[in-house]
């Protein structure tokens, strides 16, 4: 499959948002809402419920599935004050000893004049921040989009997954074919070019699993959502088990070695 | 100052300035340029003085990563770190290898960031500049790797840190590496600040993307130079997308601060000074 192939398949209309994987994983899901500080941002989704038989708070990036809620959620480019809302649940999940998980799936940082005037940018910069010395275990992962700095927002992370047909990209291919080429007709190269497949992350050592979808998680959503829930369940045994500095400078290494590799 | 620091790197006075206006025909001995913003007519002698402020309507040009050194901290007491460390094009990204090339030979730098140990006015600091005329001051893994470093060697030798922007944001050419350059430093400036160190971010024009949204944004105290495009997504980007037409004002450094987000406007006329007295109110020695 090219990697344009995979933008369309990680885009495509009928393929599980955050709420489906909120709604088969977690039970007794309460949905929590407002940043206390602006306004309740729709394109997040935010609460706290069960996995299995521990609380867990749950933050996840919903895009919408008619049109009518697409409309509600922004399409899942989140505003600063989802990012707001978002680290508030996190601190909460801190506050009560609960681990995160937050399901990725934006276009990116929603791009306007009120979200400008609001912060987008230092919203982003504080939850790179607080993220990173969260004192609680995190998993982050990637089910459709991971658009640049608005899905990083919420992936500085103990382990971050993706599903076989997703993207994390710095830029979206049109963007990048449209500001470095001025053609938006090389946005397919542009996709190959930038290494934005599942694939290439896990080569790169950006994240640490590939859950796998066969065709795509549209057709097999069961399998996909059992095999998170699995996955899940032996991971966060493990992270929870761990002496919270130790996982702290584990998360500081995990970022930390990504780039340069040495003189 | 500005003018001896020109002549050592091998650049003519239109050379130096040719980024920001355009040369006029010649007054015998004395070269003219008109303004980039009031379009009026200046003798780059004057606006060399003036710290490349445009002495008619004070826009404030853009400075080299060198120039900015060289104004605001005390002289020869620079100690350069990692200076060797160079990008490569990671993902044999198309056309990088060139854009690297050309990025070097125009700024005169390996990467867009010099980074080491200066003082401020006698007080000791960990300093940061980013380079416009190396892509843009564009974060790629290097960008990344030295300002991290930056703040790990402040945080062990217990120094404050100064950052002076200016980026056109992540670096699109090394893909996802540059986007985790977002959290590895946004990592080392929460160990420092975590520390109880100071960090003082100067904003300059412009400063956006990947790099507002990160260590720019950072700092305990956010300063900007007057005029400084501050944003996260491009102007032209806001203006396609929500088809209007924005304001000349939108996202200034004036329009920032009144939404709250930077501390103060400092002209560069003050800005040693105002980082001066900054310093010594965090290093508890009295002037």
């Amino acid at each position: 499959m090219s990697a344009w192939e995979k933008v369309e398949l990680a885009r495509k209309q009928g393929r599980p948002t955050a709420k489906r994987y909120i709604d088969a994983l977690i039970e007794g899901f309460i949905e929590l809402h407002g940043d206390r500080r602006f306004a309740d941002d729709g394109a997040v989704v935010a609460g706290i419920g069960w996995f299995n038989d521990m609380p867990v708070t749950v933050i996840g990036l919903e895009k919408g599935r008619d049109t009518k809620e697409k409309v509600a959620r922004n399409f899942g480019s989140a505003s600063p004050e989802g990012y707001r809302k978002a680290l508030r649940l996190m601190k909460q999940a801190e506050k009560f000893h609960r681990p995160v998980i937050c399901f990725v799936d934006t276009a990116g940082a929603h791009c306007g004049i009120g979200a400008e005037e609001r912060g987008q940018g230092s919203a982003i910069a504080e939850n790179l921040m607080e993220m990173m010395t969260l004192r609680t275990p995190f998993i982050s992962i990637i089910i459709g989009e991971g658009g640049s700095g608005g899905a990083l927002a919420l992936s500085v992370a103990d382990e971050v997954w993706m599903l076989e047909h997703a993207i994390f990209s710095v830029i979206s291919p049109e963007g990048c074919a449209s500001i470095l080429w001025r053609d938006v007709q090389r946005t397919k190269e542009a996709a190959e070019a930038l290494k934005l497949t599942a694939q290439d992350l896990y080569a790169f050592g950006v994240i640490e699993w590939i859950i796998p979808e066969g065709e795509g998680a549209h057709v097999n959503s069961a399998k996909v959502f059992e095999a998170i829930r699995e996955a899940l369940k032996s991971k966060l045994a493990v992270l929870c088990k761990k002496e919270i500095g130790e996982l702290l400078e584990t998360r500081y290494k995990r970022f930390r070695k990504l780039g340069y590799k040495g003189e | 100052m500005l003018k001896g620091l020109i002549k050592k790197s091998g650049l003519t006075l239109e050379d130096s300035i040719a980024d920001y206006s355009k040369p006029m025909p010649s007054i015998p001995d004395e070269i003219c340029i008109s303004c980039i913003s009031c379009k009026q007519v200046i003798l780059v002698q004057d606006m060399l003085d003036n710290l490349k402020v445009c002495p008619k309507c004070g826009y404030h040009s853009k400075l080299s990563s060198h120039e900015r050194l060289a104004i605001t901290f005390d002289e020869s007491t620079f100690t350069e770190w990692d200076a060797a460390l160079e990008s490569k094009n990671i993902l044999g990204f198309p056309e990088y290898d060139e854009k690297l090339a050309t990025a070097k030979k125009s700024s005169g730098m390996k990467e867009a960031v010099l980074t080491g140990k200066a003082k401020l006015d006698e007080q000791d600091c960990a300093v940061v500049i980013m380079e416009n005329k190396f892509m843009l001051g564009s974060m790629g893994f290097i960008v990344g790797e030295k300002v991290t470093r930056a703040f790990e060697k402040a945080t062990e030798q217990r120094l404050p840190v100064i950052a002076f922007t200016v980026s056109g944001g992540a670096r699109m050419q090394e893909g996802i590496i540059s986007l985790m350059q977002m959290a590895k430093t946004s990592g080392a400036v929460k160990r420092h600040s975590d520390a109880g160190l100071l960090y003082i971010t100067v904003l300059t024009d412009p400063t956006t993307g990947g790099v507002t949204a990160s260590f720019a944004m950072e700092g305990d105290i956010v300063i900007a130079e007057p005029d400084a495009l501050v944003g996260f997504a491009g102007r032209r980007v806001i203006e396609q997308t929500t088809r209007t037409k924005l304001p000349d004002r939108f996202q200034k450094a004036e329009f920032v601060l009144e939404k709250g987000f930077i501390d103060m406007i400092v002209a560069r006329s003050k800005m040693r000074e105002t980082l001066s007295a900054l310093l010594r109110l965090h290093g508890g020695v009295k002037a």
